[in-house]
């Protein structure tokens, strides 16, 4: 008994146990941090979004030599643009959890007590911030290779028509990825399984981007698109909500 | 193979409503003022599309039993459903496809929502195969299968939505919840013509699940007795086993 006393006393001396009792941070805590290791981990590498904005950039030219056009505009120039951004956005989803499966990151996460919706919160924002980086790169580009009208005075509706198909490709793009990334042909199952879903998402955002790039008068996006690729974003995010922890169970 | 008085009453049923609706097709129901005979096929296309709708929808059903309990019988129930309504799914796009030849002179249209948000539907059930077939682990592949399942059948209203708004509403719909516009006879062949296929539907089902579980029992059989190495893996096959 005494030689256990003098061992228990110089344990909790240690500098574990001098630091007040640990709790686990919340889901939203928790989320922020699990999103600030991934844009840590795409900064220090740089291997995603600079592919992406490649990619698009590449497509541009693509489409320029493949339509023989040297501007469009409306409907076909919305076209373009947002296949472009969702193709590019398939190269992000296919990576995302990658890092995740092959290192043991799901091990490590799944034995923290954490709640396990803060992965989905955290994968899907980095993903939407991807995808804002990859704007910010690609629509100029867009503007300046291919588009005919200018873009200033588009640039409110535009931007906020992307940035809800942007909500739509992340949550969705999240989704798949972490069916995707368990399976053999990841990289084959993700777009398949992606793309259809992605459609309505599509639908409201090429038709929304389609009126912004109008060659005149400027108007502002139809609120039915909007309101179309809002609903489906919400829909989609409480699906995924739903569904999600039964996709890290092991 | 034996089956209980249910399952044997519910083949008497499919047989005489599916020979019921064929002669109300063939010999009850008017001709088409404008389309003739090719019209007929509308009793075929529109009660198969229905049903594998309705199927695919009821295969994320039962997936949320299996997320729920966790027992691998509704996986393999929500398979086997997802996997018929696909086959009448594909059906009912060759024969709309036909039918859109015959009265509208082009195999497809894209003018119209239902066919359209179809086809994206019918595109998206098609990858659930080759997800369940690229996960190698039983209890994995049947848990992500559930999930896709009931992603997917929640997306069949969405979808339909979505593309409905994407078309303004100009287009004259043939048939809405109500019955629409059809006239009595045809509306009572083409209700009879939906029983018959939703019974032959369910009657598959029953079919290919006592098929799945024989095979199941067998091969649990064949482990238990020759051991592990006498039992191959099923090859190119998917199905819970």
């Amino acid at each position: 008994m005494t030689a256990v006393q003098p061992q228990g006393r110089t344990q909790s001396q240690s500098p574990m146990h001098r630091t007040p009792a640990l709790s686990p941070p919340g889901t939203f805590r928790t989320a922020l941090i699990l999103l600030g290791k991934d844009l840590r981990l795409e900064l220090r590498t740089l291997e995603t979004v600079p592919a992406m904005v490649l990619f698009c950039i590449t497509t541009f030219v693509i489409f320029h030599f493949a339509l023989n056009r040297a501007t469009i505009s409306g409907q076909l120039a919305a076209g373009i643009l947002t296949a472009t951004l969702l193709f590019a956005s398939m190269l992000a989803i296919n990576r995302l959890f990658v890092a995740e499966r092959e290192q043991g990151g799901f091990d490590g996460f799944l034995l923290a007590p954490v709640d396990r919706t803060a992965l989905l919160l955290a994968k899907a924002g980095a993903l939407l911030v991807f995808l804002v980086v990859l704007e910010v790169f690609a629509v100029p580009a867009f503007a300046l290779l291919l588009l005919g009208p200018p873009l200033g005075p588009r640039l409110p509706g535009l931007v906020t028509v992307l940035l809800l198909g942007d909500l739509a490709l992340a949550i969705i793009g999240t989704f798949v990825s972490a069916i995707a990334v368990q399976t053999r042909a990841r990289d084959l199952i993700g777009p398949i399984l992606g793309l259809p879903l992605l459609v309505p998402a599509l639908i409201g955002t090429a038709r929304g981007v389609g009126s912004a790039l109008a060659t005149h008068p400027v108007q502002f996006p139809a609120g039915r698109w909007l309101a179309i690729t809002a609903l489906y974003d919400l829909v989609f995010a409480l699906l995924a909500y739903a569904v999600f922890d039964f996709l890290l169970e092991d | 193979m034996s089956h209980g008085p249910t399952v044997r009453g519910l083949i008497l049923a499919t047989i005489v409503s599916t020979t019921a609706a064929l002669a109300l097709i063939f010999f009850y129901a008017p001709l088409d003022a404008n389309q003739g005979f090719v019209q007929k096929i509308f009793y075929i296309h529109v009660p198969l599309a229905i049903v594998s709708l309705c199927g695919f929808v009821a295969g994320g059903l039962l997936a949320i039993g299996h997320l729920r309990t966790g027992e691998r019988k509704w996986d393999l129930r929500s398979y086997v459903v997802i996997h018929l309504s696909l086959i009448f799914g594909i059906t009912a796009l060759l024969a709309g496809s036909i039918w859109a030849k015959a009265s509208w002179g082009h195999w497809w249209v894209w003018d119209d929502p239902t066919l359209v948000s179809f086809l994206i539907v019918l595109l998206l059930f098609a990858t659930y195969q080759p997800l369940r077939f690229s996960i190698e682990d039983p209890e994995r592949q049947a848990r992500y299968a559930s999930v896709f399942a009931i992603v997917a059948a929640a997306f069949v209203p969405l979808n339909f939505i979505a593309v409905r708004l994407s078309q303004g509403f100009v287009h004259p719909r043939v048939l809405t919840l109500g019955g629409g516009n059809l006239p009595g006879p045809m509306r009572l062949t083409f209700l009879i013509a939906l029983l018959a296929v939703a019974l032959l539907f369910v009657t598959l089902c029953l079919f290919e699940l006592q098929a799945k579980r024989t095979r199941i029992g067998l091969r649990r059989l064949r482990r238990e007795l020759l051991g592990e190495d006498a039992v191959r893996p099923l090859g190119r096959s998917a199905a819970p086993s």
